[in-house]
């Protein structure tokens, strides 16, 4: 069969496409990969479809056998890269021969990194995604993380353009990052001061971070509401618990819930969140709605027009 | 009736600080008509008590006009007709083996066990939300004589079908999860089966029965205990 079998799983390796959309009511969330930017480049860098199935590594330890020649290509968080035990480069496609073996060792800058295959693994869809979101035990195989001796089918692809990211355009993933909110909901049950002491002060990511929710450690933020009638919590929501400490809630966070918050992070800067380790510094700048709609707009128009550099 | 900003892409609509049936069917109208009128403007929504999140794709449009739409909507709905939901019947057997908190749910209350059961089995319970994970879906309003605070310690394991109350709420547990909720009984009935088609019994704005079962239908009905 044309796969890749799964050495060794590493800490936590998901099967992921761009996400689930549209079962909110059933309960399900959305999985996906929680940084959306590298997981679009490693298929990009694949000539794949926007939304082909990929694997995001956390942490690393991962280790794949090829079982067909294809061509792959790992973006994300710098996890020294080899395949047959020689260094590989990331960000660029990269050939791939029946009885290789992919190896990623542990992050040295970043938390997760991305691997896409050409044409995408194959994986049926559950709900309209192969996201895999283990709480659900919805997507991917079983709804489980990869284990080892998982065989990952894939296409035999002979020929495809071979691309690498120019290196001005290859993300630098500081050890702290500004994260742009647009307040909203319960924004008003925290007066001027919660407010001021929410943007002018740094926090550190703690080590209670899963794909539910990233929990942060600093200045407590109060809210006159102790909490409300469950209700729909978006994407990048920044919720603020009793202990008064901020939960940003990420890709698998629950559809619904009853903790007051302050806005939400936007999603290009949850997926900088999502590169940051425990202990990384971490605060947050306000701008409006309409700020945030023409900071995405320019982002997708640059992203469309950076030129990948050709290989032969 | 307010609408928020929730995020980037998405707006919430508050129809009221408390819940009520009226509240919820006006959730669920304003949830099929925004369908129809955002069309494939839209990227999801979530209906809960008394609130509709409503989230749009921020490339194809802004949040003016999404406003808009909603207004519309709301506008539009002062006249219309409510939509009936469906009533689902959920067995349900109701006993201190299948429930290990049925005896002192009903000796706080009170009440016998018998008692609690028909309590808990006569009222007709609307659906006011779905989330927490697949398929749960948050039942209410419990009769205040067997309302019960959350259990201190919750559960690591609470089984898949669990029959529960949580103060004026009551629910079934679709799979197996940790939970702080009252067990009372076990329901054979999957309340959320990936492969099926639909794959919930039932949907925001249904109304929901309990039917008790003895033992032995429990177990014809693939209950496990």
């Amino acid at each position: 069969m044309n796969a890749f079998k799964v050495i060794q799983a590493g800490l936590l390796t998901l099967i992921q496409d761009r996400g689930r959309y549209g079962q909110h009511r059933l309960g399900l969330t959305n999985g996906g990969p929680l940084d959306t930017s590298a997981f679009d480049w490693a298929n990009r860098l694949c000539s794949n479809s926007i939304n082909a199935t990929a694997l995001e590594v956390s942490i690393g330890g991962l280790i794949l056998e090829a079982q067909c020649d294809t061509f792959i290509a790992v973006t994300g968080a710098d996890m020294a890269l080899k395949i047959n035990n020689q260094a590989a480069a990331q960000w660029r496609t990269l050939k791939i021969l029946a009885g290789d073996t992919i190896s990623f060792g542990f992050a040295t800058c970043g938390a997760r990194a991305y691997l896409a295959v050409a044409d995408g693994f194959q994986i049926a869809p559950s709900f309209t995604s192969t996201a895999t979101v283990c709480r659900e035990a919805i997507g991917g195989i079983n709804g489980e993380k990869l284990k080892a001796a998982d065989s990952l089918p894939c296409s035999l692809v002979l020929n495809r353009q071979m691309l690498s990211l120019p290196a001005s355009e290859m993300p630098d993933y500081a050890q702290s990052v500004s994260l742009r909110v647009i307040l909203g909901y319960q924004q008003q049950s925290f007066d001027s001061l919660q407010q001021r002491l929410f943007f002018s002060s740094d926090y550190q990511l703690s080590d209670k971070i899963d794909r539910m929710g990233f929990r942060l450690q600093g200045q407590v933020i109060r809210s006159s509401l102790e909490g409300i009638l469950s209700e729909g919590i978006c994407h990048g929501a920044i919720q603020i618990p009793a202990d008064g400490q901020p939960i940003v809630l990420m890709n698998d966070r629950q559809t619904i819930g009853g903790y007051p918050k302050i806005g939400s992070v936007i999603a290009l800067d949850t997926a900088r969140l999502a590169q940051l380790m425990p202990g990384e510094r971490i605060n947050f700048e306000q701008i409006s709605l309409e700020h945030a709609h023409n900071i995405n707009h320019l982002a997708k128009v640059r992203q469309q027009s950076i030129a990948l550099i050709e290989h032969r | 009736m307010n609408i928020e900003i929730a995020g980037e892409n998405s707006l919430i609509i508050y129809f009221a600080d408390q819940t009520s049936a009226a509240v919820s069917a006006r959730v669920q109208q304003t949830m099929h008509a925004l369908e129809t009128s955002l069309g494939s403007l839209l990227i999801d929504m979530v209906p809960s008590y008394a609130s509709l999140l409503v989230i749009y794709d921020a490339f194809g449009t802004d949040q003016y006009h999404v406003q808009n739409c909603i207004n519309q909507v709301l506008a539009q709905l002062q006249n219309a007709q409510p939509v009936a939901g469906s009533t689902i019947e959920l067995p349900a057997y109701y006993s201190t083996e299948s429930g290990p908190d049925l005896a002192q749910l009903a000796s706080n209350a009170n009440l016998t066990i018998d008692q609690v059961i028909a309590i808990h089995s006569e009222m007709e319970y609307r659906v006011y939300a779905i989330g927490f994970a697949p398929g749960f879906a948050y039942l209410g309003e419990v009769d205040p004589r067997i309302a019960a605070p959350r259990l201190s310690t919750p559960r690591l394991k609470v089984p898949r079908g669990a029959v529960a109350i949580a103060d004026r709420q009551t629910a079934v547990y679709p799979a197996q999860s940790p939970g702080g909720w009252n067990l009372i009984g076990l329901c054979p009935t999957r309340m959320f089966n990936p492969q099926q088609q639909p794959s919930m019994p039932v949907q925001v704005g249904d109304s929901v029965k309990f039917m008790p079962i003895d033992r032995a239908e429990f177990l014809a009905l693939g209950g496990e205990l």
